[in-house]
C-alpha cells in the first residue's frame, strides 16, 4: 500500500474526506497548522477551491480552514 | 480601597466576538496605545461595577500561544508577568473544539480562568447543544453564557468576576503528554529549578513544555541563566518535530475526550454562512463580486470623503489668510500661517479618508468578508511575493498613500507587513494626478490620456519589481504560508465599526500628525528664510537648496526650478505643480503656466515625462514617511523608504531621460 502512504491533502477534490496521517510542514508553519488542528486522526474535507485554483478552502474540527496548496502538499492523509 | 480592585484580562481566538464584549464591558471608558517595544495594538479600558473598579485588558486575539507571532508572544507575557486576577477566555460556542485548544494552554499558564460562551445564538441556529453544567464540571472553570452583540449575560459575567476573585484556589488541570514526554518535563524542571535566579514568575512546567516545543523566544528568555546549556543539552538530545506533534496530539486528545460529553453537535446541515460562501467565494462570481466590492469601497473612501477634505482645505486656507492679514510683523504672519495653520491642515485634510476607509475595514473584518478577499486574492499576490491581505493596502494606495499604509495592519506577518507598507509608495496615489495633467496635458496633446495611465502601470511595476527586491535583500525571507480561518459571515456590530474608526483616526492624529505638522514647518523655514526674500523664491534657502541638488538631477533632465519644485512636493505631490507656477511667475493659472514650460527651452516633451516618473516614484510625502514611521516603530524604515524612493526615481527617470537622448528625442 505504498501508493497510499503517498497521498497529501492537496490531492482531495471538493466534498471528499480524508483522515490526517502526517504533518510534514516544516518551520512555524507547522506548528501553526497543529494549532489550528492539524493532528493525526483528524477528519478534513476539502469545501472549494478558492475562484483562481489556490488556495483551498478546508473543513477541519467544524470550521473552514485555508492554506495553500503548497502547504496541503506536505500534508499525508488516508482518504475516507 | 485597595479590595475594590479587580484586574481582568480579555483572552480568545480571533472572530469570537471578544472585541464586541470589551466594547460591551467597557463603553467608551477605553484607552488605545501600542504593547511596548512592538506595534501590537493594546486596549484596555475600565468598568466600575458594584463597588468595585474592574480594569479590563483586551489581550490580542490568537488561536494558541507559542511564539508564532508577537500577538502570542504579548498575551502570555502578559498573563504570566502582570498576573491579572482573572483570565477570561471568551469561546465561540459554534466553533468549541479548536477554541478548546487556547483553553488547554491557558490552564498550563496557571491563572484563574473563566470562559465565556459566546455567539451560542449561532451555535444554536445550527442545531448544536452545548452542555453548560457539564462543561463546567469537566474543565473545572466557570463558563458563563453570552451574546455580547445583544449585550445578554454581561451582568451575569461581571458577578462570576466578583465571585471568582474572591476564591483562592487556582485549579490544576493539567494535560498529560505520556511518559517519554512527562519524564522530560521533569528532567528539564529539576535543572531549571537548581537555579535561583529564575523569574518564578513562569510555571516550571510551562517553561519545559515550551523548550520541548522549540519555542525560540523562551529559549531566549532562560539563555542568560546558569544553567541554561544543560537543559539545551537534554532538548537537542530529542526528535522536537516529533515531539511539537506529539503535544499538539495530546492536546486535542484531550479536548476530544471531554468534548463529546458537553457538547453535540449538528451533522451536516448547511449552514447560511456555508450557503453565503458558495455565492460570494464562487469560482465564476467570486471575482467580479470581489471587484465590485472593492470598487465601492475605494469610491466611498475617496469619492465620498471628497467633499469633506475640501472643507477642511478650504476652512485651513481662509483661516490661514485671515491670520496673515491681521497678525504682524510679516514673518510671524507667514509663519502662523503657510507654516503652522497649513501644517495642521495637511494633517487634518486625511482624517475623512481614515475615518472611512477604518469603518468599512471594520465592517469587512467583522462580516468576515476580509477573510475572503485575501483568500479570492492570494494567488495573484502571491505571485509577486505578497500576500492576499495585501490586496487592498495596494489598492487603498491609489486614493492615498497615507490611510493605505494603514489598512496594512490586518497583515499579521511582520515581513509580509512590512514589505507592503514599504512598496505602496509607489502605487501612484490621487496627489500625483495634477502633475500629471499639468505636463502630460501641456507636452503631449492628444495622447495625454496614455502618458497618465502609463505613469499608473509604471507605480504597478515598480512596485512589483520592489516586491521581490525586498524579499531577496533586506527582508529576507519567503512569504508567509498562508494558514487562514474563514470566519463565519456575521452581522457587524456598527458600535464595534465606529470605535474601530475613532481609534485609528486618533492614532493618526496624535503619531502621524506631529511628524507631518514638523515635516511642514520645516519645508516653511526653508522657503521664508534668510529674512525678507520672497517665499519660496530663487533667493530663499529653498531656492539655495534647488540650486544645490541641481547638478544631481541634471542628467535627468532638470533644471533648479524643477529641482525647487521637487523640494515642495515633499510636502504633498500635488503642491510641485503650485510650486512650478510661482517659479514661472504664472500664479494659479495653469493656461499660463502651459504656456510658459512650451516656451522654456529646458522643458521638452521628455523632460516632462522623466519629470512625471520621478515625481511618481521618488520619496513618499511627509505624510507617508509619518505614517511609515508609526506603523513600523521606526526611523530605520521611515529612512530608508525615503532613501530607497529617490534611488528607483533617480534611476528610472534617468532611463527614460538618457534613453530617450540617445533615441534622439
Amino acid at each position: 500500500m505504498n501508493e497510499d502512504q503517498e497521498t497529501t491533502l492537496d490531492t482531495l477534490k471538493p466534498g471528499e474526506k480524508a483522515s490526517i496521517r502526517k504533518v510534514r510542514v516544516k518551520g512555524t508553519a507547522r506548528r501553526k497548522l497543529m494549532d489550528m488542528g492539524m493532528v493525526a486522526g483528524t477528519e478534513i474535507e476539502l469545501v472549494r477551491n478558492a475562484p483562481l485554483g489556490d488556495p483551498m478552502d478546508y473543513n477541519i474540527k467544524g470550521y473552514h480552514l485555508s492554506i495553500r496548496k503548497e502547504e496541503a502538499k506536505q500534508i499525508f492523509i488516508t482518504k475516507l | 480601597m485597595e479590595a475594590g480592585k479587580i484586574k481582568i484580562a480579555l483572552t480568545g481566538n480571533p472572530n469570537v466576538g471578544k472585541t464586541t464584549l470589551f466594547n460591551a464591558l467597557t463603553g467608551s471608558r477605553q484607552h488605545v496605545g501600542n504593547w511596548p517595544g512592538v506595534t501590537v495594538e493594546k486596549k484596555s479600558g475600565s468598568v466600575s461595577y458594584k463597588e468595585y473598579d474592574i480594569e479590563v485588558i483586551d489581550l490580542p486575539g490568537t488561536y494558541s500561544l507559542t511564539a508564532y507571532s508577537m500577538d502570542e508572544i504579548v498575551a502570555r507575557d502578559f498573563i504570566i508577568e502582570e498576573k491579572p486576577d482573572i483570565v477570561i477566555q471568551v469561546v465561540d460556542a459554534s466553533n468549541l473544539e479548536r477554541n478548546l485548544y487556547l483553553t488547554t494552554q491557558l490552564m498550563e499558564l496557571g491563572s484563574k480562568i473563566l470562559i465565556v460562551l459566546n455567539m451560542c445564538d449561532i451555535a444554536e441556529e445550527r442545531g448544536d447543544r452545548i452542555y453548560i453544567d457539564k462543561m463546567q464540571e469537566l474543565l473545572a472553570t466557570p463558563v458563563i453564557r453570552t451574546v455580547a452583540s445583544q449585550k445578554e449575560g454581561i451582568c451575569d459575567l461581571l458577578d462570576k468576576v466578583i465571585e471568582q476573585k474572591e476564591v483562592q484556589q487556582h485549579h490544576g488541570h493539567e494535560i498529560g503528554y505520556g511518559t517519554e514526554i512527562e519524564d522530560r518535563i521533569l528532567e528539564i524542571e529539576k535543572v531549571l529549578a537548581e537555579d535561583e535566579t529564575r523569574d518564578t514568575r513562569y510555571p516550571l512546567r510551562w517553561i519545559s513544555i515550551r523548550l520541548l516545543e522549540g519555542d525560540s523566544n523562551v529559549r531566549e528568555k532562560i539563555s542568560k541563566s546558569p544553567v541554561y546549556d544543560r537543559v539545551i543539552q537534554i532538548i537537542d538530545s530529542i526528535d522536537q518535530e516529533e515531539y511539537e506533534a506529539e503535544i499538539a496530539d495530546k492536546r486535542y486528545l484531550a479536548i476530544n475526550t471531554v468534548f463529546p460529553q458537553m457538547c453535540t453537535r449538528a451533522n451536516g446541515k448547511l449552514t447560511k454562512s456555508d450557503m453565503i460562501d458558495r455565492v460570494l467565494t464562487n469560482k465564476y462570481l467570486g471575482i467580479p463580486i470581489f471587484l465590485a466590492l472593492m470598487w465601492g469601497a475605494f469610491e466611498l473612501t475617496f469619492a465620498f470623503a471628497t467633499p469633506f477634505m475640501d472643507m477642511i482645505d478650504l476652512s485651513a486656507t481662509w483661516f490661514a489668510e485671515y491670520v496673515s492679514s491681521s497678525l504682524q510683523p510679516a514673518w510671524l504672519a507667514s509663519l502662523v500661517g503657510d507654516g503652522i495653520i497649513g501644517g495642521v491642515g495637511a494633517v487634518l485634510v486625511f482624517v475623512p479618508n481614515i475615518f472611512i476607509l477604518f469603518f468599512l475595514l471594520s465592517l469587512l473584518e467583522g462580516s468576515g468578508y476580509l477573510a475572503r478577499a485575501a483568500f479570492i486574492m492570494d494567488k495573484l499576490m502571491y505571485k509577486i511575493g505578497m500576500h492576499g491581505k495585501s490586496f487592498i493596502p495596494m489598492l487603498m494606495g491609489f486614493g492615498c498613500n497615507v490611510p493605505a499604509i494603514m489598512a496594512a495592519r490586518s497583515i499579521e506577518d511582520e515581513k509580509d507587513r512590512l514589505i507592503t507598507i514599504l512598496v505602496v509608495p509607489f502605487v501612484s496615489c490621487g496627489a500625483r494626478l495634477p502633475i500629471y495633467v499639468l505636463f502630460a496635458g501641456t507636452f503631449f496633446g492628444r495622447q495625454a490620456g496614455t502618458v497618465i495611465f502609463g505613469m499608473y502601470v509604471l507605480g504597478i511595476i515598480i512596485a512589483i519589481i520592489s516586491a521581490k527586491l525586498l524579499r531577496a535583500t533586506v527582508v529576507k525571507g519567503k512569504p508567509a504560508p498562508f494558514i487562514m480561518e474563514l470566519p463565519p459571515y456575521r452581522v457587524p456590530t456598527l458600535k464595534t465599526s465606529l470605535i474601530h474608526m475613532w481609534d485609528n483616526g486618533f492614532m493618526y492624529i496624535k503619531k502621524a500628525g506631529t511628524i507631518i505638522l514638523v515635516g511642514v514647518v520645516v519645508i516653511w523655514v526653508l522657503a521664508s528664510f534668510p529674512w525678507g526674500v520672497q517665499y519660496g523664491s530663487e533667493d530663499s534657502y529653498v531656492g539655495s537648496l534647488g540650486h544645490a541638488v541641481a547638478p544631481l538631477l541634471k542628467p535627468l533632465g532638470f533644471d533648479w526650478k524643477i529641482s525647487v519644485a521637487l523640494i515642495f512636493g515633499l510636502v504633498a505631490k500635488e503642491i510641485v505643480v503650485a510650486s512650478m507656477g510661482v517659479l514661472y511667475g504664472a500664479g494659479e493659472s495653469s493656461d499660463v503656466l502651459s504656456d510658459r514650460l512650451i516656451a522654456d527651452s529646458g522643458m521638452t516633451a521628455l523632460t516632462s515625462l522623466s519629470l512625471m516618473a520621478f515625481s511618481l516614484l521618488y520619496m513618499p510625502c511627509v505624510a507617508t514617511v509619518g505614517v511609515i514611521r508609526k506603523e513600523t516603530g521606526s526611523w530605520k524604515w521611515a529612512v530608508f523608504a525615503i532613501f530607497y524612493g529617490i534611488i528607483v526615481a533617480w534611476i528610472t527617470a534617468f532611463v527614460i531621460y538618457q534613453g530617450g537622448v540617445l533615441l534622439g528625442y
